[in-house]
Protein backbone atom coordinates (compact mmCIF):
# COMPACT_ATOMS: atom_id res chain seq x y z
CA UNK A 1 0.00 0.00 0.00
CA UNK A 2 1.24 3.35 -0.89
CA UNK A 3 1.06 5.70 2.35
CA UNK A 4 2.00 9.35 1.78
CA UNK A 5 2.35 11.85 4.46
CA UNK A 6 -0.08 14.20 4.55
CA UNK A 7 2.37 17.21 4.70
CA UNK A 8 2.87 16.42 0.79
CA UNK A 9 -0.56 16.95 0.09
CA UNK A 10 -1.92 19.77 2.40
CA UNK A 11 -2.70 22.83 0.73
CA UNK A 12 0.04 25.89 1.39
CA UNK A 13 -2.06 28.68 2.08
CA UNK A 14 -0.54 31.35 0.87
CA UNK A 15 -0.17 34.61 3.96
CA UNK A 16 -2.56 37.32 3.16
CA UNK A 17 -0.52 40.21 2.60
CA UNK A 18 0.09 42.58 5.36
CA UNK A 19 -2.07 45.17 6.15
CA UNK A 20 -0.69 49.18 6.26
CA UNK A 21 0.43 49.79 9.74
CA UNK A 22 -1.39 52.77 10.18
CA UNK A 23 -5.05 51.55 8.95
CA UNK A 24 -6.60 51.03 12.13
CA UNK A 25 -10.63 51.00 11.84
CA UNK A 26 -12.23 54.20 12.34
CA UNK A 27 -14.98 53.03 14.92
CA UNK A 28 -11.49 52.04 17.33
CA UNK A 29 -9.83 55.02 16.40
CA UNK A 30 -11.15 57.06 19.45
CA UNK A 31 -10.76 54.55 22.16
CA UNK A 32 -6.64 53.64 21.06
CA UNK A 33 -5.94 55.63 23.96
CA UNK A 34 -6.70 58.47 26.79
CA UNK A 35 -5.22 61.29 25.07
CA UNK A 36 -7.25 63.90 24.39
CA UNK A 37 -8.22 65.13 21.14
CA UNK A 38 -8.71 68.42 19.89
CA UNK A 39 -12.04 67.99 18.74
CA UNK A 40 -13.05 66.66 22.06
CA UNK A 41 -11.97 69.84 23.67
CA UNK A 42 -14.31 71.53 20.96
CA UNK A 43 -16.87 69.02 21.75
CA UNK A 44 -17.19 70.31 25.41
CA UNK A 45 -16.11 74.38 25.21
CA UNK A 46 -19.50 74.30 22.68
CA UNK A 47 -21.39 72.62 25.00
CA UNK A 48 -20.54 75.22 27.65
CA UNK A 49 -20.82 77.99 25.08
CA UNK A 50 -24.39 77.25 24.34
CA UNK A 51 -25.03 78.93 27.51
CA UNK A 52 -24.67 82.11 25.83
CA UNK A 53 -25.62 81.11 22.61
CA UNK A 54 -29.16 79.86 23.63
CA UNK A 55 -29.78 81.45 26.66
CA UNK A 56 -33.64 81.24 26.29
CA UNK A 57 -33.02 77.09 25.54
CA UNK A 58 -31.10 76.42 29.15
CA UNK A 59 -33.88 73.90 29.86
CA UNK A 60 -33.75 72.08 26.43
CA UNK A 61 -29.89 71.90 26.42
CA UNK A 62 -29.76 70.60 30.13
CA UNK A 63 -32.13 68.04 29.16
CA UNK A 64 -30.38 67.46 26.13
CA UNK A 65 -27.50 66.08 28.85
CA UNK A 66 -29.52 64.18 30.73
CA UNK A 67 -30.70 62.40 27.75
CA UNK A 68 -27.13 62.10 26.72
CA UNK A 69 -25.83 60.65 30.06
CA UNK A 70 -28.75 57.88 29.31
CA UNK A 71 -27.60 57.17 26.27
CA UNK A 72 -24.26 56.55 28.04
CA UNK A 73 -25.44 54.44 30.41
CA UNK A 74 -26.55 52.21 27.42
CA UNK A 75 -23.76 52.74 25.45
CA UNK A 76 -21.90 50.87 28.14
CA UNK A 77 -23.70 47.84 27.81
CA UNK A 78 -24.64 47.59 24.42
CA UNK A 79 -21.46 49.30 22.89
CA UNK A 80 -19.05 48.12 24.93
CA UNK A 81 -19.99 44.88 26.50
CA UNK A 82 -22.37 43.96 23.38
CA UNK A 83 -25.70 43.31 25.68
CA UNK A 84 -28.86 44.68 24.14
CA UNK A 85 -30.94 46.38 26.56
CA UNK A 86 -34.49 48.15 26.49
CA UNK A 87 -34.69 48.51 30.62
CA UNK A 88 -32.51 51.46 30.77
CA UNK A 89 -35.90 53.31 30.93
CA UNK A 90 -36.60 51.56 34.66
CA UNK A 91 -33.24 52.63 35.82
CA UNK A 92 -33.70 56.19 35.44
CA UNK A 93 -37.04 55.91 36.71
CA UNK A 94 -36.01 54.62 39.80
CA UNK A 95 -33.61 57.05 39.98
CA UNK A 96 -35.83 60.11 39.18
CA UNK A 97 -38.44 58.41 42.22
CA UNK A 98 -35.48 57.98 44.42
CA UNK A 99 -34.34 61.62 44.07
CA UNK A 100 -37.37 63.12 44.30
CA UNK A 101 -38.41 61.07 47.13
CA UNK A 102 -35.92 62.60 48.83
CA UNK A 103 -36.32 65.73 47.96
CA UNK A 104 -39.74 65.88 49.06
CA UNK A 105 -38.67 64.03 52.43
CA UNK A 106 -36.16 66.87 53.26
CA UNK A 107 -38.97 69.97 51.95
CA UNK A 108 -36.55 71.73 50.23
CA UNK A 109 -33.98 71.95 53.03
CA UNK A 110 -30.27 70.04 53.23
CA UNK A 111 -29.35 67.21 54.09
CA UNK A 112 -32.43 65.13 52.66
CA UNK A 113 -33.40 67.74 49.72
CA UNK A 114 -29.24 68.14 48.33
CA UNK A 115 -29.37 67.66 45.26
CA UNK A 116 -26.06 66.07 45.00
CA UNK A 117 -27.13 63.40 47.82
CA UNK A 118 -30.52 63.24 45.93
CA UNK A 119 -27.96 61.22 43.27
CA UNK A 120 -26.27 59.44 45.11
CA UNK A 121 -28.94 57.65 46.27
CA UNK A 122 -30.60 58.15 42.89
CA UNK A 123 -27.32 55.95 42.21
CA UNK A 124 -27.29 53.65 44.28
CA UNK A 125 -31.10 52.54 44.06
CA UNK A 126 -30.38 52.53 40.43
CA UNK A 127 -27.51 50.52 40.70
CA UNK A 128 -28.98 47.91 42.90
CA UNK A 129 -31.82 46.81 41.23
CA UNK A 130 -29.53 47.07 37.79
CA UNK A 131 -27.48 44.58 40.20
CA UNK A 132 -30.24 42.32 41.32
CA UNK A 133 -31.98 42.12 37.61
CA UNK A 134 -28.26 42.14 35.73
CA UNK A 135 -28.26 37.90 36.56
CA UNK A 136 -31.57 37.70 33.98
CA UNK A 137 -29.09 38.88 31.14
CA UNK A 138 -26.67 36.69 31.61
CA UNK A 139 -28.13 33.68 29.52
CA UNK A 140 -29.67 33.71 26.42
CA UNK A 141 -29.19 36.00 23.11
CA UNK A 142 -30.21 39.17 22.18
CA UNK A 143 -33.76 38.71 21.83
CA UNK A 144 -33.87 37.18 25.01
CA UNK A 145 -32.36 39.95 26.76
CA UNK A 146 -34.28 42.14 25.05
CA UNK A 147 -37.33 40.88 26.44
CA UNK A 148 -36.59 40.08 30.27
CA UNK A 149 -35.09 44.08 30.27
CA UNK A 150 -38.46 45.02 28.08
CA UNK A 151 -40.26 42.93 30.73
CA UNK A 152 -37.82 44.50 33.77
CA UNK A 153 -39.06 48.31 32.29
CA UNK A 154 -42.72 47.28 32.01
CA UNK A 155 -42.93 45.88 35.71
CA UNK A 156 -41.45 49.09 37.24
CA UNK A 157 -43.80 51.49 35.18
CA UNK A 158 -46.99 49.15 36.46
CA UNK A 159 -45.12 49.93 40.03
CA UNK A 160 -45.43 53.25 39.92
CA UNK A 161 -49.04 53.48 38.91
CA UNK A 162 -49.47 50.49 41.82
CA UNK A 163 -47.57 52.02 44.58
CA UNK A 164 -49.52 55.27 44.39
CA UNK A 165 -49.01 56.39 47.93
CA UNK A 166 -45.39 56.09 47.23
CA UNK A 167 -45.21 57.39 44.02
CA UNK A 168 -47.84 59.76 43.46
CA UNK A 169 -49.42 57.64 40.54
CA UNK A 170 -50.80 58.56 37.53
CA UNK A 171 -50.37 62.45 38.98
CA UNK A 172 -46.69 62.37 40.09
CA UNK A 173 -45.02 63.08 43.23
CA UNK A 174 -45.86 66.58 44.01
CA UNK A 175 -43.73 68.94 46.34
CA UNK A 176 -40.67 68.19 44.91
CA UNK A 177 -37.88 70.97 46.20
CA UNK A 178 -34.47 70.52 46.04
CA UNK A 179 -32.11 72.69 48.35
CA UNK A 180 -29.68 74.68 46.84
CA UNK A 181 -26.41 73.53 44.59
CA UNK A 182 -23.84 72.86 47.26
CA UNK A 183 -25.78 75.13 49.26
CA UNK A 184 -25.30 77.90 47.32
CA UNK A 185 -26.99 77.62 43.77
CA UNK A 186 -30.93 77.58 43.77
CA UNK A 187 -33.08 75.72 40.61
CA UNK A 188 -34.28 78.48 38.96
CA UNK A 189 -37.04 79.09 36.17
CA UNK A 190 -35.03 79.84 33.29
CA UNK A 191 -32.54 76.57 33.97
CA UNK A 192 -29.58 78.87 34.67
CA UNK A 193 -28.85 76.51 37.52
CA UNK A 194 -29.60 73.59 35.69
CA UNK A 195 -27.75 73.60 33.52
CA UNK A 196 -24.24 73.99 34.75
CA UNK A 197 -25.43 71.32 36.91
CA UNK A 198 -26.18 69.17 34.18
CA UNK A 199 -23.24 69.91 32.20
CA UNK A 200 -20.64 69.38 35.18
CA UNK A 201 -22.21 66.35 35.88
CA UNK A 202 -22.58 65.04 32.47
CA UNK A 203 -19.10 66.05 32.05
CA UNK A 204 -17.70 64.08 35.17
CA UNK A 205 -19.45 61.47 34.70
CA UNK A 206 -18.30 61.07 31.02
CA UNK A 207 -14.75 60.97 32.51
CA UNK A 208 -15.44 58.36 34.81
CA UNK A 209 -16.82 56.14 31.75
CA UNK A 210 -13.93 57.26 29.52
CA UNK A 211 -11.16 56.08 31.84
CA UNK A 212 -13.57 53.13 32.31
CA UNK A 213 -13.51 51.41 28.59
CA UNK A 214 -9.71 52.85 28.12
CA UNK A 215 -8.55 50.73 30.60
CA UNK A 216 -8.10 46.91 30.58
CA UNK A 217 -11.76 46.47 32.15
CA UNK A 218 -12.74 47.71 29.20
CA UNK A 219 -10.86 46.07 26.92
CA UNK A 220 -11.88 43.21 28.11
CA UNK A 221 -15.25 44.21 28.02
CA UNK A 222 -14.45 44.65 24.21
CA UNK A 223 -13.18 41.07 23.98
CA UNK A 224 -16.35 39.76 25.77
CA UNK A 225 -18.45 41.21 23.34
CA UNK A 226 -16.08 40.23 20.53
CA UNK A 227 -15.89 36.56 21.51
CA UNK A 228 -17.73 35.92 25.05
CA UNK A 229 -16.86 31.92 24.88
CA UNK A 230 -13.10 32.62 23.93
CA UNK A 231 -12.62 35.11 26.38
CA UNK A 232 -13.85 32.61 29.25
CA UNK A 233 -11.50 30.02 28.02
CA UNK A 234 -8.18 32.52 28.87
CA UNK A 235 -9.96 33.06 32.43
CA UNK A 236 -11.84 36.03 31.87
CA UNK A 237 -14.29 36.48 34.68
CA UNK A 238 -17.02 37.14 31.83
CA UNK A 239 -20.42 36.82 34.31
CA UNK A 240 -18.39 39.08 36.75
CA UNK A 241 -17.44 41.31 33.85
CA UNK A 242 -21.23 42.02 32.33
CA UNK A 243 -23.00 42.36 36.22
CA UNK A 244 -20.70 45.02 37.35
CA UNK A 245 -20.69 46.90 34.12
CA UNK A 246 -24.69 46.52 33.86
CA UNK A 247 -24.76 48.06 37.15
CA UNK A 248 -22.73 50.80 36.45
CA UNK A 249 -24.74 51.51 33.34
CA UNK A 250 -28.04 51.09 36.04
CA UNK A 251 -26.41 53.72 38.09
CA UNK A 252 -25.48 56.27 35.55
CA UNK A 253 -29.62 56.11 34.45
CA UNK A 254 -30.17 56.58 37.53
CA UNK A 255 -28.30 59.45 38.34
CA UNK A 256 -29.61 60.75 34.69
CA UNK A 257 -33.30 60.06 36.31
CA UNK A 258 -32.32 61.98 39.32
CA UNK A 259 -30.83 65.34 37.30
CA UNK A 260 -34.35 65.70 35.37
CA UNK A 261 -35.93 65.31 38.54
CA UNK A 262 -34.03 67.63 40.52
CA UNK A 263 -33.86 70.57 37.23
CA UNK A 264 -37.62 70.26 36.58
CA UNK A 265 -38.06 69.73 40.38
CA UNK A 266 -41.09 67.20 39.20
CA UNK A 267 -41.39 63.42 38.66
CA UNK A 268 -44.26 61.90 36.50
CA UNK A 269 -44.64 58.32 35.90
CA UNK A 270 -43.29 59.49 32.16
CA UNK A 271 -40.02 59.20 33.09
CA UNK A 272 -40.34 55.78 34.19
CA UNK A 273 -41.99 54.99 30.80
CA UNK A 274 -41.09 52.45 28.50
CA UNK A 275 -40.64 55.16 25.67
CA UNK A 276 -37.42 56.03 27.87
CA UNK A 277 -35.71 53.54 26.97
CA UNK A 278 -37.05 52.86 23.37
CA UNK A 279 -35.74 56.71 22.87
CA UNK A 280 -32.26 56.26 24.73
CA UNK A 281 -31.64 53.60 21.95
CA UNK A 282 -32.64 55.63 19.08
CA UNK A 283 -30.81 58.27 20.58
CA UNK A 284 -27.88 56.12 20.54
CA UNK A 285 -28.36 54.45 16.85
CA UNK A 286 -28.88 58.46 16.17
CA UNK A 287 -25.29 59.07 17.66
CA UNK A 288 -23.51 56.06 17.09
CA UNK A 289 -22.63 53.23 19.17
CA UNK A 290 -19.31 52.22 20.84
CA UNK A 291 -17.79 55.92 21.06
CA UNK A 292 -19.22 57.02 23.80
CA UNK A 293 -20.01 60.44 22.11
CA UNK A 294 -22.72 58.80 20.12
CA UNK A 295 -25.37 59.15 23.14
CA UNK A 296 -24.58 62.92 23.33
CA UNK A 297 -24.17 63.93 19.75
CA UNK A 298 -27.55 61.28 19.44
CA UNK A 299 -29.30 63.09 22.39
CA UNK A 300 -28.59 66.81 20.54
CA UNK A 301 -29.61 65.31 17.03
CA UNK A 302 -32.56 63.96 18.62
CA UNK A 303 -33.51 66.35 20.62
CA UNK A 304 -33.65 69.70 18.29
CA UNK A 305 -34.85 67.35 15.13
CA UNK A 306 -37.68 67.57 17.55
CA UNK A 307 -37.87 70.44 18.29
CA UNK A 308 -37.64 71.81 15.01
CA UNK A 309 -40.13 68.83 13.37
CA UNK A 310 -41.96 69.56 16.23
CA UNK A 311 -42.55 73.31 15.50
CA UNK A 312 -43.17 72.20 11.43
CA UNK A 313 -45.26 69.22 11.72
CA UNK A 314 -46.65 68.59 15.57
CA UNK A 315 -48.73 65.48 14.91
CA UNK A 316 -46.23 63.55 12.09
CA UNK A 317 -42.96 64.49 13.52
CA UNK A 318 -42.18 60.86 14.40
CA UNK A 319 -42.61 60.28 10.76
CA UNK A 320 -39.68 62.19 10.02
CA UNK A 321 -37.64 60.94 13.13
CA UNK A 322 -38.35 57.14 11.77
CA UNK A 323 -37.03 58.07 8.51
CA UNK A 324 -33.51 59.46 9.33
CA UNK A 325 -33.26 56.36 11.53
CA UNK A 326 -33.84 54.01 8.66
CA UNK A 327 -31.77 55.71 6.45
CA UNK A 328 -28.86 56.29 8.68
CA UNK A 329 -28.97 52.31 10.07
CA UNK A 330 -29.16 51.39 5.81
CA UNK A 331 -26.14 53.92 4.47
CA UNK A 332 -24.39 55.19 7.49
CA UNK A 333 -22.12 52.55 9.61
CA UNK A 334 -22.18 53.91 13.09
CA UNK A 335 -24.67 56.43 12.88
CA UNK A 336 -23.07 60.04 12.54
CA UNK A 337 -19.98 60.27 14.21
CA UNK A 338 -19.51 56.99 12.19
CA UNK A 339 -20.70 59.06 9.44
CA UNK A 340 -18.52 62.23 10.24
CA UNK A 341 -15.50 59.38 10.79
CA UNK A 342 -15.82 58.11 7.11
CA UNK A 343 -15.87 61.91 6.05
CA UNK A 344 -12.78 62.82 7.68
CA UNK A 345 -10.97 59.53 6.61
CA UNK A 346 -11.93 60.19 2.94
CA UNK A 347 -10.82 64.05 3.51
CA UNK A 348 -7.39 62.88 4.91
CA UNK A 349 -6.55 60.27 1.71
CA UNK A 350 -7.28 62.59 -0.40
CA UNK A 351 -5.45 64.84 0.66
CA UNK A 352 -2.79 62.49 1.25
CA UNK A 353 -3.30 61.84 -2.68
CA UNK A 354 -2.66 65.26 -3.89
CA UNK A 355 0.44 65.82 -1.57
CA UNK A 356 0.99 62.34 -2.74
CA UNK A 357 1.62 60.85 0.82
CA UNK A 358 3.65 63.75 2.23
CA UNK A 359 2.23 65.43 5.54
CA UNK B 1 7.48 14.38 40.45
CA UNK B 2 3.71 15.18 40.93
CA UNK B 3 2.25 15.42 37.08
CA UNK B 4 1.06 18.72 35.59
CA UNK B 5 -1.67 17.05 34.40
CA UNK B 6 -3.71 13.40 34.02
CA UNK B 7 -6.62 12.22 32.73
CA UNK B 8 -8.35 8.62 34.14
CA UNK B 9 -10.36 7.22 31.96
CA UNK B 10 -12.17 9.95 30.60
CA UNK B 11 -15.39 9.79 28.71
CA UNK B 12 -16.68 13.06 27.13
CA UNK B 13 -18.86 14.37 24.14
CA UNK B 14 -21.01 16.80 23.16
CA UNK B 15 -24.89 17.28 23.91
CA UNK B 16 -26.05 13.12 23.68
CA UNK B 17 -22.64 12.29 21.40
CA UNK B 18 -20.01 10.69 23.41
CA UNK B 19 -16.92 10.93 21.59
CA UNK B 20 -14.23 9.70 23.81
CA UNK B 21 -14.31 6.78 25.85
CA UNK B 22 -11.97 6.20 28.57
CA UNK B 23 -8.93 8.13 27.70
CA UNK B 24 -6.28 8.26 30.39
CA UNK B 25 -3.41 10.11 29.84
CA UNK B 26 -0.34 11.94 31.97
CA UNK B 27 1.98 14.98 31.62
CA UNK B 28 5.03 15.64 33.69
CA UNK B 29 6.41 19.78 33.98
CA UNK B 30 7.64 20.77 31.80
CA UNK B 31 7.32 18.19 29.38
CA UNK B 32 5.52 18.38 26.00
CA UNK B 33 2.77 16.06 24.34
CA UNK B 34 1.89 15.00 21.19
CA UNK B 35 -1.73 14.47 20.65
CA UNK B 36 -1.91 12.87 17.08
CA UNK B 37 -4.55 10.66 15.11
CA UNK B 38 -7.11 11.19 11.72
CA UNK B 39 -9.61 13.44 11.06
CA UNK B 40 -12.28 13.07 13.52
CA UNK B 41 -10.81 10.73 16.28
CA UNK B 42 -11.11 13.01 18.84
CA UNK B 43 -8.25 14.77 19.12
CA UNK B 44 -10.18 18.17 19.36
CA UNK B 45 -12.66 17.10 21.57
CA UNK B 46 -9.80 16.38 24.16
CA UNK B 47 -8.10 19.21 24.15
CA UNK B 48 -11.81 20.86 24.60
CA UNK B 49 -12.60 18.24 27.28
CA UNK B 50 -9.52 19.66 29.27
CA UNK B 51 -10.25 23.08 28.80
CA UNK B 52 -13.65 22.23 30.11
CA UNK B 53 -15.99 22.72 26.78
CA UNK B 54 -17.39 19.23 26.36
CA UNK B 55 -19.93 17.37 28.53
CA UNK B 56 -18.67 15.57 30.87
CA UNK B 57 -19.46 11.74 31.42
CA UNK B 58 -16.99 9.87 33.35
CA UNK B 59 -13.69 9.88 34.53
CA UNK B 60 -11.28 12.31 36.29
CA UNK B 61 -8.97 15.20 34.90
CA UNK B 62 -6.31 16.37 37.42
CA UNK B 63 -4.11 19.66 36.84
CA UNK B 64 -1.26 20.84 38.71
CA UNK B 65 -2.49 17.99 41.44
CA UNK B 66 -5.85 19.42 42.00
CA UNK B 67 -9.05 17.41 40.84
CA UNK B 68 -10.64 19.86 38.22
CA UNK B 69 -13.46 17.32 36.73
CA UNK B 70 -16.28 19.72 37.54
CA UNK B 71 -14.43 23.05 36.94
CA UNK B 72 -15.64 25.84 34.65
CA UNK B 73 -13.51 27.02 31.70
CA UNK B 74 -12.66 30.18 33.07
CA UNK B 75 -11.57 28.48 36.36
CA UNK B 76 -9.33 26.27 34.90
CA UNK B 77 -7.82 29.08 32.75
CA UNK B 78 -7.46 31.20 35.80
CA UNK B 79 -5.54 28.16 37.31
CA UNK B 80 -3.26 27.74 34.52
CA UNK B 81 -4.87 25.84 31.53
CA UNK B 82 -4.03 28.18 28.17
CA UNK B 83 -5.65 27.19 25.19
CA UNK B 84 -4.77 28.29 21.69
CA UNK B 85 -7.95 27.09 19.63
CA UNK B 86 -8.07 25.56 16.30
CA UNK B 87 -10.42 28.90 15.00
CA UNK B 88 -7.14 30.84 16.85
CA UNK B 89 -10.85 33.42 17.80
CA UNK B 90 -8.18 36.10 18.53
CA UNK B 91 -10.22 39.69 19.47
CA UNK B 92 -10.97 41.21 16.41
CA UNK B 93 -12.12 44.39 17.41
CA UNK B 94 -8.87 45.07 19.68
CA UNK B 95 -5.14 45.84 18.24
CA UNK B 96 -2.83 43.08 18.91
CA UNK B 97 -1.57 44.91 22.22
CA UNK B 98 -4.65 45.22 23.74
CA UNK B 99 -5.27 41.25 22.74
CA UNK B 100 -2.46 40.65 25.03
CA UNK B 101 -2.85 43.29 27.96
CA UNK B 102 -6.53 42.64 28.04
CA UNK B 103 -5.89 39.39 29.66
CA UNK B 104 -1.76 39.54 30.74
CA UNK B 105 -1.74 37.77 34.03
CA UNK B 106 1.87 38.76 36.70
CA UNK B 107 4.57 35.68 35.58
CA UNK B 108 8.07 35.01 33.34
CA UNK B 109 5.64 35.96 30.33
CA UNK B 110 5.87 39.87 29.91
CA UNK B 111 4.49 42.04 26.97
CA UNK B 112 8.30 42.47 26.06
CA UNK B 113 9.27 38.58 26.03
CA UNK B 114 6.07 37.71 23.63
CA UNK B 115 7.31 40.56 21.71
CA UNK B 116 10.93 39.09 21.48
CA UNK B 117 9.52 36.09 20.56
CA UNK B 118 6.89 36.85 17.62
CA UNK B 119 8.61 40.23 16.10
CA UNK B 120 5.88 40.43 13.50
CA UNK B 121 3.74 41.01 16.02
CA UNK B 122 5.51 43.83 17.73
CA UNK B 123 5.16 45.31 14.32
CA UNK B 124 2.18 45.44 14.40
CA UNK B 125 1.13 45.94 17.89
CA UNK B 126 -0.86 49.14 17.16
CA UNK B 127 -3.22 46.75 14.35
CA UNK B 128 -6.61 45.69 14.87
CA UNK B 129 -6.70 41.71 15.11
CA UNK B 130 -8.67 41.51 12.12
CA UNK B 131 -6.07 43.40 9.81
CA UNK B 132 -3.41 40.42 10.41
CA UNK B 133 -2.71 37.88 8.68
CA UNK B 134 -3.49 34.08 8.91
CA UNK B 135 0.05 33.09 10.48
CA UNK B 136 0.06 36.53 12.77
CA UNK B 137 -3.02 35.31 14.02
CA UNK B 138 -1.84 32.60 14.86
CA UNK B 139 1.23 34.12 16.00
CA UNK B 140 -1.45 36.09 18.56
CA UNK B 141 -3.31 33.39 19.48
CA UNK B 142 0.01 31.56 21.16
CA UNK B 143 1.22 34.80 22.70
CA UNK B 144 -2.23 35.76 23.89
CA UNK B 145 -2.14 32.33 25.96
CA UNK B 146 1.26 32.78 27.06
CA UNK B 147 0.44 36.00 28.54
CA UNK B 148 -1.75 34.67 30.69
CA UNK B 149 1.50 33.17 31.79
CA UNK B 150 -0.28 29.44 31.98
CA UNK B 151 1.03 26.19 33.84
CA UNK B 152 0.13 24.46 31.07
CA UNK B 153 -0.29 25.03 27.13
CA UNK B 154 -2.77 23.21 25.14
CA UNK B 155 -2.41 23.76 21.01
CA UNK B 156 -4.75 23.00 18.77
CA UNK B 157 -3.12 22.47 15.59
CA UNK B 158 -1.40 25.58 15.26
CA UNK B 159 0.14 24.92 11.84
CA UNK B 160 -3.01 24.49 10.20
CA UNK B 161 -3.45 26.46 6.59
CA UNK B 162 -0.44 28.05 6.99
CA UNK B 163 2.28 28.97 4.22
CA UNK B 164 5.49 27.18 4.31
CA UNK B 165 7.30 30.21 5.66
CA UNK B 166 5.33 31.14 8.25
CA UNK B 167 4.74 27.03 9.45
CA UNK B 168 8.70 27.36 9.91
CA UNK B 169 8.21 30.70 12.03
CA UNK B 170 5.71 29.28 14.28
CA UNK B 171 7.97 25.76 14.73
CA UNK B 172 10.78 27.86 15.53
CA UNK B 173 9.00 29.81 18.36
CA UNK B 174 7.03 26.17 19.58
CA UNK B 175 10.42 24.46 19.78
CA UNK B 176 11.71 27.74 21.68
CA UNK B 177 8.80 27.26 24.01
CA UNK B 178 8.92 23.87 24.56
CA UNK B 179 12.61 22.96 24.80
CA UNK B 180 14.17 26.43 25.59
CA UNK B 181 11.32 27.35 28.16
CA UNK B 182 10.17 24.17 29.09
CA UNK B 183 6.64 24.86 28.78
CA UNK B 184 4.44 22.04 29.56
CA UNK B 185 2.32 21.59 26.81
CA UNK B 186 -0.13 19.35 24.59
CA UNK B 187 0.54 19.73 20.92
CA UNK B 188 -2.85 18.59 18.25
CA UNK B 189 -1.27 18.25 14.98
CA UNK B 190 -2.15 15.99 11.71
CA UNK B 191 1.57 16.25 10.62
CA UNK B 192 3.65 13.62 12.96
CA UNK B 193 6.99 14.32 11.13
CA UNK B 194 7.03 18.10 12.22
CA UNK B 195 5.83 17.33 15.53
CA UNK B 196 7.31 14.58 17.17
CA UNK B 197 11.15 16.53 16.94
CA UNK B 198 9.47 18.92 19.74
CA UNK B 199 7.53 16.42 21.57
CA UNK B 200 8.80 14.55 24.52
CA UNK B 201 5.86 11.58 24.38
CA UNK B 202 2.88 11.37 22.12
CA UNK B 203 -0.37 9.55 21.64
CA UNK B 204 -2.39 8.61 18.92
CA UNK B 205 -6.23 8.71 19.04
CA UNK B 206 -8.42 6.59 17.37
CA UNK B 207 -12.09 6.26 17.77
CA UNK B 208 -12.09 8.16 20.94
CA UNK B 209 -9.14 5.91 22.36
CA UNK B 210 -5.92 5.84 22.90
CA UNK B 211 -4.15 3.85 20.53
CA UNK B 212 -0.68 4.32 21.17
CA UNK B 213 1.14 6.12 24.12
CA UNK B 214 5.19 6.17 23.96
CA UNK B 215 7.75 8.16 23.48
CA UNK B 216 7.97 10.58 20.29
CA UNK B 217 11.67 9.41 19.40
CA UNK B 218 10.27 5.95 19.43
CA UNK B 219 6.84 6.44 17.23
CA UNK B 220 9.08 8.35 14.83
CA UNK B 221 11.22 5.56 14.42
CA UNK B 222 7.63 3.54 14.11
CA UNK B 223 7.42 3.24 11.09
CA UNK B 224 4.70 0.58 11.04
CA UNK B 225 2.54 2.35 13.61
CA UNK B 226 2.57 5.76 11.81
CA UNK B 227 1.22 4.28 8.58
CA UNK B 228 -1.47 1.90 10.47
CA UNK B 229 -3.10 4.86 12.57
CA UNK B 230 -2.27 7.71 11.01
CA UNK B 231 -1.62 7.07 7.28
CA UNK B 232 1.60 8.17 7.41
CA UNK B 233 4.72 7.37 6.25
CA UNK B 234 8.06 8.49 4.94
CA UNK B 235 10.89 10.68 6.75
CA UNK B 236 9.09 11.27 10.11
CA UNK B 237 12.55 11.11 11.68
CA UNK B 238 14.02 13.96 12.97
Amino acid sequence: MSVVDKDALAPATPAPSPAPAAAISPARRLLLDSRWRWWELLFWVACAASFWVFPKKLMLISEIFILGLLALSIDLVLGFAGLVTLGQGAFFGIGAYAAGLMAKAGMGVAPLSDPLLGLAVAGLAAGAVGFATSFLVLRGSDLTRLMVTLGVALIFEEMVIKFKDITGGSDGLQGVMSSPVLGVWSFDLFGRTAFWYSLILTFLIFLFCRRLVNSNYGLSLLAIKGNPLRARTIGMPVNARLVSIYTIAAAIAGISGGMLTQTTQFVSPDMAAFHRSADALLILIFGGSGFLYGGLVGAVAFRVMQDFLGNITPQYWLFYVGLVLVLLVLFVRGGIIGMLMAASEKLTSRRNDQTGGRP
Amino acid sequence: MAEILRLENVAAGYGEAQVLHGVSLSLEPGSALALLGRNGVGKTTLINTIVGLTRWRAGKIFFDGQDVTRLRADERARRGVGWVPQERNIFKSLTVDENLTAIMRPGAWTLERLYGMFPRLAERRKNMGNQLSGGEQQMLAIARALATNPKLLLLDEPLEGLAPIIIDELLAALRRIVREEKMSAIIVEQSARKILPLTDSAIILERGQVAYAGASADLAQDQETLARLLGVAEKTAA
